[in-house]
């Protein structure tokens, strides 16, 4: 059914879970469907007007439906309570410590993805609106203590492999949404939030953010490079870049 | 008790000495009282604007079948600045006028105004509605309404490009268009209120002798919870529309949070509004919006099939609970539209849950139409095919809402194709094949003839495959991760490059479909003069519509009426023949 159903590779430690939960509906609305499928093809056969003159005015006597119907909420109710509620809480309640983690800050802005991390100091320098210039498109402050080695990159984001990730994501103008599809990550960046989202990268590789929300003209091509690398590539990331602020 | 009163003073005094003086040009055709007039003027107008909202549609579509190649013949014409294909923010305008279009002023219009007003005052035996000057307001409102949406497409900067959502603040900041959107949406908002009243008030102060609740068709049932819901769901719109407009035209804050920095700089807002505050006075309306467009269908469906099965509705209380029970569920769903704003588990555990239980009354209700062809006598005329397609379209529609509803798997469908044809299977092939039923169904009531058989059978099976060819490779595209509202179809997406094909599909679907249209829409005017004609209940159906003559004159019975059972009466053992009508008087007791 996975295969048959198309998804996307699973490139985070959750993407499976969240699969297994799209298999098992999807299986449950084919049991439905089918199920109504038959039984409409076979009435409308067995009691077309010349195979059946006179119609009952009864009808179906039995209460199968009924238990049908109970059936169905149950397994609703199955899926919603032993699958659906615990997966979203580890999504929206169950974040890593930050300290084991990759933290960054992604900001959308028509039409880009721009990631800030801490750099050596471990601390996020201030941003200022009043600051931004087309070579500073998000204000960052770099003359703030915290800020100067905040290392900064544009529609690249890079994460190490099995490492959890916090993105504190924000928007500067409209709603936008990041998304990973191959990590199944999804969340809303909303103008005056900061909202939370943890995923774990477990597959090196190259995948790409596509903003999930329209924000206007340039909504489709509001794309993202994601790369994914091993711990000490992604430290070499970290070093080259602090080395490259330093040399500024 | 005074308003009904006047309600039947205004009738009789209208409608009843009507047929002693003749009435001008424009007060019978343009500004007129009559139910069935207004009827039909909302019903004309709606497919109008259905036309309109799938040629918006049949254009997109070719942008995201060939992206960057020209549009021939009218290529010219579409494009900006030479160029021959459509521009981003043109494509935005048209699918957000697309989504307004088809929802506000094609299916809305069509289900409740169109078939409302015509079918359900000669359903319930009445001479009229209520209040016939609301009624002819609620028109005029509406066409206003219309004609500002229409004439925002020639205003600097184009139509409401930020989606029929209109989500804050984008929609806020957006070229003029928007204003023009908000405008009209506060006509047609006014419109839905006016006529919602009316249709309350109607259906429980104008019901014939005899006709209480449990003898209601089931389409009577839906239009007045339909009803409810508008009047219900509607003002929170309103009011949110009016605090967009005042955003965008007084620079009021209500949805602009301080802070915002655009390409040209900091805005210049007192700030401290929340762009989620109109997300979910937006959603209050436009969850119950999805009932509101699916239960008149489901009306519908239920009367063509008793009429074509010859039995009974079976489960007719069930039916008549579910859909009073979805009513009150559809008001307490609509945040599962916002799972993906960083909702956190005790908020989206209440809707998930409540989602699930929405889910329970349909399957009811699908179950006891499904149930209804059993053991009947089934005839096949072309409102019968609509109606029985109706069934497995739903059905499809409804099923694919399943993973939508829980927030674990809308991670992955959330804003996808998946989310596009889930509510496209249930509105399109289910709601608008219904619309064709009924069309097909009551034409014969109001011009006295049929429309033809073999063109109404092209176009449904052309409909019907073209269908799936449009929205079927939606789920294909979408379990991959295709994002909506993508200008160039998600061309140049890593992930998607074995599905983007499917756009051509759907295209080629879409046009397909288009082309099947013509024959309906010749069929529609060549049956005024050229359908066969036919007595005033074709059908051989119950209800008291066809007691009627066809076409019913003003005040709509020669004779009052007075009903003596149930809706569906048909194939009633020891009776004479296989239907019995609502007003004919029991033998027994005569």
């Amino acid at each position: 059914m996975q295969e048959l159903l198309g998804l996307p590779v699973q490139a985070s430690a959750h993407a499976a879970e969240i699969d297994q939960m799209i298999v098992i509906l999807h299986w449950l609305m084919l049991a439905l469907f089918v199920g109504w499928g038959i039984f409409f093809v076979y009435t409308l056969i067995r009691f077309r007007a010349s195979a059946n003159p006179k119609a009952d005015y009864q009808g179906v006597k039995s209460h199968v439906s009924t238990y049908l119907e109970v059936a169905v909420a149950l397994v609703e109710a199955v899926i919603l309570v032993a699958f659906a509620i615990p997966a979203w809480t580890t999504r929206v309640n169950a974040f890593p410590p930050e300290d084991g983690a990759t933290v960054v800050h992604l900001i959308a802005k028509q039409f880009a993805w721009h990631s800030v991390y801490a750099g050596p100091d471990g601390r996020f320098g201030r941003r200022d609106a009043s600051l931004i210039t087309p070579a500073n498109e998000i204000g960052l402050d770099r003359s703030d203590p915290n800020g100067a080695d905040d290392i900064y990159t544009i529609n690249q984001l890079n994460l190490p492999v099995d490492t959890p990730v916090i993105v504190y994501l924000s928007s500067m103008d409209v709603i936008h949404s990041f998304a990973i599809n191959s990590m199944r990550v999804k969340q809303d960046a909303i103008p005056g939030i900061e909202t939370p989202v943890w995923f774990e990268p477990t597959m090196e590789g190259d995948f790409q953010i596509n903003c999930s929300q329209l924000c206007g003209l340039g909504h489709y091509r509001m794309r993202g490079a994601v790369t994914v690398m091993n711990a000490g590539n992604f430290q070499n990331f970290l070093d080259e870049e602090t080395a490259r602020l330093a040399a500024d | 008790m005074e308003n009904v009163t006047t309600a039947e003073q205004v009738s009789h005094a209208e409608h009843g000495h009507d047929e002693h003086h003749e009435l001008s040009f424009l007060q019978s055709y343009v500004f007129s009282l009559d139910h069935k007039v207004i009827g039909i003027q909302y019903a004309i107008t709606a497919m109008l604007f259905l036309l309109l909202g799938f040629t918006l549609m049949m254009i997109m579509r070719w942008q995201l079948a060939f992206p960057y190649t020209p549009i021939p013949v009218i290529g010219g014409l579409l494009g900006q600045n030479n160029a021959q294909f459509i521009a981003p923010e043109f494509y935005n305008s048209l699918g957000a006028m697309h989504g307004t279009i088809m929802v506000f002023l094609g299916v809305v219009p069509l289900a409740v105004g169109g078939f409302g007003n015509y079918v359900l005052p000669l359903q319930i035996g009445a001479p009229d509605m209520a209040f016939p000057r609301l009624n002819m307001a609620s028109y005029w409102t509406f066409f206003c309404g219309g004609v500002v949406m229409f004439a925002s497409f020639f205003v600097p900067g184009g139509a409401a490009n930020s989606g029929w959502t209109s989500y804050a603040p984008l929609s806020v900041i957006a070229t003029e268009g928007q204003t023009w959107w908000l405008v009209g949406m506060i006509f047609l908002i006014t419109s839905s209120l006016l006529g919602s009243v009316n249709f309350i008030v109607t259906t429980l102060q104008l019901r014939a002798p005899g006709l209480s609740f449990m003898r209601l068709p089931f389409f009577v049932w839906a239009q007045l919870v339909t009803s409810f819901l508008l009047l219900l769901a509607f003002p929170p719109l309103e009011a949110a529309g009016v605090m967009q407009l005042m955003d965008r035209v007084a620079d009021t804050s209500f949805f602009m949070p301080a802070g915002l920095v655009t390409g040209d700089g900091p805005l210049e807002i007192s700030g401290g509004g929340s762009p989620l505050l109109w997300q979910h006075l937006f959603w209050f309306l436009a969850h119950p919006e999805v009932y509101v467009l699916i239960l008149p269908a489901m009306g519908i469906v239920a009367e063509v099939l008793a009429n074509n099965t010859r039995k009974p509705l079976w489960g007719y209380r069930v039916l008549v609970a579910s859909v009073i029970f979805l009513g009150f569920m559809s008001f307490i769903v609509w945040a599962h539209h916002m799972f993906m704003t960083g909702m956190g588990t005790t908020m989206s555990s209440f809707f998930q849950t409540t989602t699930m239980i929405i889910s329970v009354p349909s399957v009811v209700i699908l179950s006891a139409l499904l149930i209804s062809l059993y053991g009947g006598s089934i005839r096949y005329p072309v409102p019968m095919l609509f109606a029985l397609a109706f069934l497995p379209m739903f059905a499809i529609g409804g099923l694919t809402g399943l993973p939508l509803g829980l927030t674990a798997p809308d991670l992955h469908f959330h804003d996808t194709y998946y989310v596009i044809g889930h509510f496209h299977y249930v509105v399109a092939p289910g709601t608008i094949f219904a619309l064709f039923a009924g069309i097909y169904y009551w034409y014969p009531k109001a011009t006295g003839r049929v429309m033809s058989e073999l063109l109404g059978k092209i176009h449904f099976w052309g409909s019907f495959i073209a269908i799936q060819f449009v929205f079927t490779p939606m789920f294909i595209t979408g379990l991959a991760g295709m994002n909506r509202r993508l200008y160039d179809g998600g061309l140049e997406y890593a992930h998607l490059q074995e599905v983007v094909g499917w756009n051509a599909t759907m295209s080629y679907g879409a046009w397909t479909l288009g082309f099947f249209q013509i024959f309906f829409i010749f069929n529609f005017f060549w049956s005024i003069r050229n359908g066969k004609k036919v007595d005033d209940n074709p059908w051989k159906a119950t209800t008291l519509e066809w007691q009627a003559p066809s076409p019913p004159p003003h005040g709509n019975f020669t004779s009052p009426p007075e009903v003596h059972r149930g809706p569906y009466e048909y194939s009633v053992p020891g009776a004479d023949k296989d239907f019995t009508m609502q007003g004919e008087a029991d033998p027994a007791k005569a």
